[in-house]
């Protein structure tokens, strides 16, 4: 007879922690796909979010629009800050729902029954960044395409393969950055929260969002090197207007899409890292298993 | 080892456990050794501050210990947490894990993924034990508008979805009502009674729970096992003299009448604590032991009183930590004595832009047992 209290019986304590290569490898996949779900279907379920997060943005690249129109810029610069305008999305979710949420995952008591649990945590970082860029990826399409309609832009591609292998890449060394910071941020407390807030602006600056980076000289340079939306960005806008008058002082595209790589690498790698120490320092300190430390 | 081949469920060895808080480090376990077999509803009893859940933290791989060792059916703590953890699982009271954005079916399918079910397997496990919780009505229904019982049921659920061989439970009952409290009991009993072997650490404050639900109970203050043993056995360590209580239609003299009768080493009056006035007497009586029972009997129709009722008043789990702590369960400690293994919790506001949180989630109010 069936009982619900009896599901995958197993002889012994030991039989049932024997897990075969295949068993923990799929469990690690399953694991990334559950904690997709929840985002993926808050897509869904929360229609109103979906309006704020396209609507204000789209409203605040169309402010830059109006400026260069003013100031009689050149044509390509109303497509620049455009695709700068979509971009937005993939950083604000990273920085707000990457860096921050295994803070939050914390406090609501999410974050012990993760590491209670046999998945490698990587996995519950891999879920959230592609749940994130499910959610992302609506709003950001939303707001090229009604940009980009409603302001003209016209897009000369050359490379299709190398500008969505550009995105692509741009996308993982983001979700990269952000597996990173989530760590980091758990460290760190509620100066998280002060921190979140200082990633937004000066990133945007620095990156080059309304703007070609190359403007900024030796910063642009240096934002190049280290943040994936400001190499991302100018890759993409490379490629997306090739025949353009693109300011120079950047490297190639090429080159940028090699520099993404080697970020993506890294900041896995760092992300694989600062867990696993995250982990030790949460069992020696009790930050894991004390809800409010 | 236990008797036979297989270990131990928890064999702990000198576990020592120390915050390093400032101004002072707190220690939350002094040295506890424990051994429990496979198949034991093992309780963990005593206040808050005690180090009750420290220790389910270490030996659910959450925590380490500053010093001893300790091992789930062999494996240990410290190294083999991937092997633990495929084999436990742990509820704590007050949980509120989880997004309330999703369904009651989808948060526990989603936590089966974490587990390594089959996206369809897991499923059709969420369907059984969504049912076997009594959760069949709310399983479509949002997380964030459970009441908390129904939400302890869920969590419940959740911790059964991977078939553990150990439950860890702490405070599981915590802030439910009386009937809700119950219903997790009888799970809680159903499903370690299903299949032979599986074992329960409980950690609770309320002594009927451990006393209804244990095999065996340690009791636990200031990070150090008080006493071990079954109910009964730590009963009769407080249980020197006979306590009856009677309910006489008149006592002429009051129980001082019955202080001076041989083998009677007190005699009060009880307290009426229900609030209603009564035309009859009730008296404690303490006995050198229950043969002097017969004395007092006499002398009461002697006298003429009629006795109306008769019960004699065992120790509860409260008298066994009284005995033992020299305060009640609920008394702070005095001063000198710490009062808590854990510092004050600062605000922890979430992160009201996450989409994963349901803004219209809430603490509800809560009954204590």
């Amino acid at each position: 007879m069936s009982s619900p209290f009896v599901f995958r019986p197993t002889a012994s304590p030991q039989e049932a922690a024997n897990w075969s290569r295949r068993q923990i490898l799929a469990t690690d996949l399953r694991a990334v796909v559950g904690r997709a779900y929840p985002r993926v279907t808050g897509l869904f379920r929360e229609k109103s979010w979906v309006f704020f997060e396209i609507a204000l943005p789209f409203l605040a690249t169309s402010a830059f629009v109006f400026v260069y129109r003013a100031v009689q810029a050149p044509a390509e610069y109303i497509g620049f800050v455009v695709l700068g305008g979509a971009m937005t999305a993939f950083w604000l979710n990273v920085i707000w729902m990457m860096a921050q949420q295994l803070w939050w995952e914390k406090s609501q008591g999410n974050l012990e029954l993760y590491f209670a649990a046999p998945m490698n945590i990587m996995s519950v970082l891999f879920g959230m960044a592609f749940g994130g860029f499910v959610m992302s990826s609506t709003r950001a399409v939303v707001v090229l395409v009604a940009a980009s309609t409603v302001y003209g832009v016209a897009f000369a591609v050359d490379q299709w393969f190398l500008l969505i292998g550009v995105f692509l890449l741009t996308l993982a060394a983001l979700y990269g950055l952000g597996m990173v910071l989530a760590s980091l941020f758990l460290m760190w407390g509620r100066e998280a929260w002060h921190l979140t807030n200082f990633l937004v602006e000066p990133v945007y600056f620095v990156s080059g969002l309304n703007f070609p980076i190359a403007r900024l000289g030796i910063v642009g340079s240096l934002a190049i090197a280290l943040l994936p939306l400001a190499v991302g960005l100018d890759a993409m806008r490379q490629l997306a207007f090739a025949d353009a008058a693109y300011p120079l002082g950047t490297p190639s595209p090429e080159i940028e899409a090699l520099i993404l790589v080697a970020m993506t690498v890294v900041f896995l790698l760092l992300a694989r890292w600062t867990l696993r120490i995250l982990e030790r320092l949460a069992r020696q300190e009790g930050r894991l298993s004390i809800r409010w430390q | 080892m236990s008797g036979s081949s297989q270990p131990l469920a928890i064999d702990v060895r000198g576990i020592r456990r120390v915050y390093n808080v400032k101004p002072t480090p707190i220690v939350a376990l002094q040295g506890v050794d424990l051994e429990v077999e496979p198949g034991e509803f093992f309780g963990l009893l005593g206040p808050n501050g005690a180090g009750k859940t420290t220790l389910i933290k270490i030996l659910t791989t959450l925590l380490l210990p500053s010093d001893g060792t300790a091992k789930i059916f062999g494996f240990d703590v410290e190294r083999q947490t991937k092997q633990i953890r495929r084999i436990m699982n742990m509820v704590a009271g007050g949980e509120q894990s989880g997004y309330g954005i999703l369904t009651v079916r989808e948060q526990l399918w989603m936590f089966s993924q974490f587990y390594g079910l089959p996206s369809k397997d897991g499923w059709r496990r969420v369907d059984e034990l969504v049912d076997a919780v009594g959760l069949g009505e709310q399983r479509e229904q949002r997380v964030s508008t459970l009441s908390t019982g129904q939400r302890q049921k869920m969590n419940f659920a959740r911790g059964l979805l991977n078939d553990p061989w150990i439950f860890f439970l702490d405070e599981p009952t915590l802030g439910l009502d009386v009937s809700a409290a119950r219903s997790v009991r009888e799970l809680v009993l159903a499903w370690k009674a299903a299949v032979p072997g599986r074992t329960v650490l409980l950690t609770t404050h309320y002594m009927a729970e451990a006393d209804e639900l244990c095999d065996r109970i340690a009791i636990v203050d200031h990070g150090r096992i008080l006493a071990l043993g079954t109910p009964d056995e730590l009963k009769k360590r407080v249980q020197r003299e006979s306590v009856f209580r009677l309910e006489l239609d008149r006592l002429d003299g009051g129980p001082a009448a019955l202080k001076r009768l041989p083998g009677v080493l007190s005699a009060t009056a009880a307290a009426q604590d229900d609030g209603r006035e009564r035309q009859t007497v009730e008296v404690n009586l303490t006995l050198e032991d229950d043969a002097a029972l017969g004395t007092v009997v006499g002398a009461l129709a002697g006298i003429g009183s009629h006795i109306l009722a008769l019960r004699k008043l065992e120790p509860s789990l409260e008298d066994v930590f009284v005995e033992l702590v020299g305060r009640g369960f609920d008394e702070e400690p005095t001063d000198g004595e710490a009062a808590d293994s854990e510092p004050p919790a600062p605000d922890t506001t979430p992160d009201p832009r996450d989409t994963a949180h349901e803004p219209g989630e809430r603490e509800e109010e809560e009954a204590v047992v």
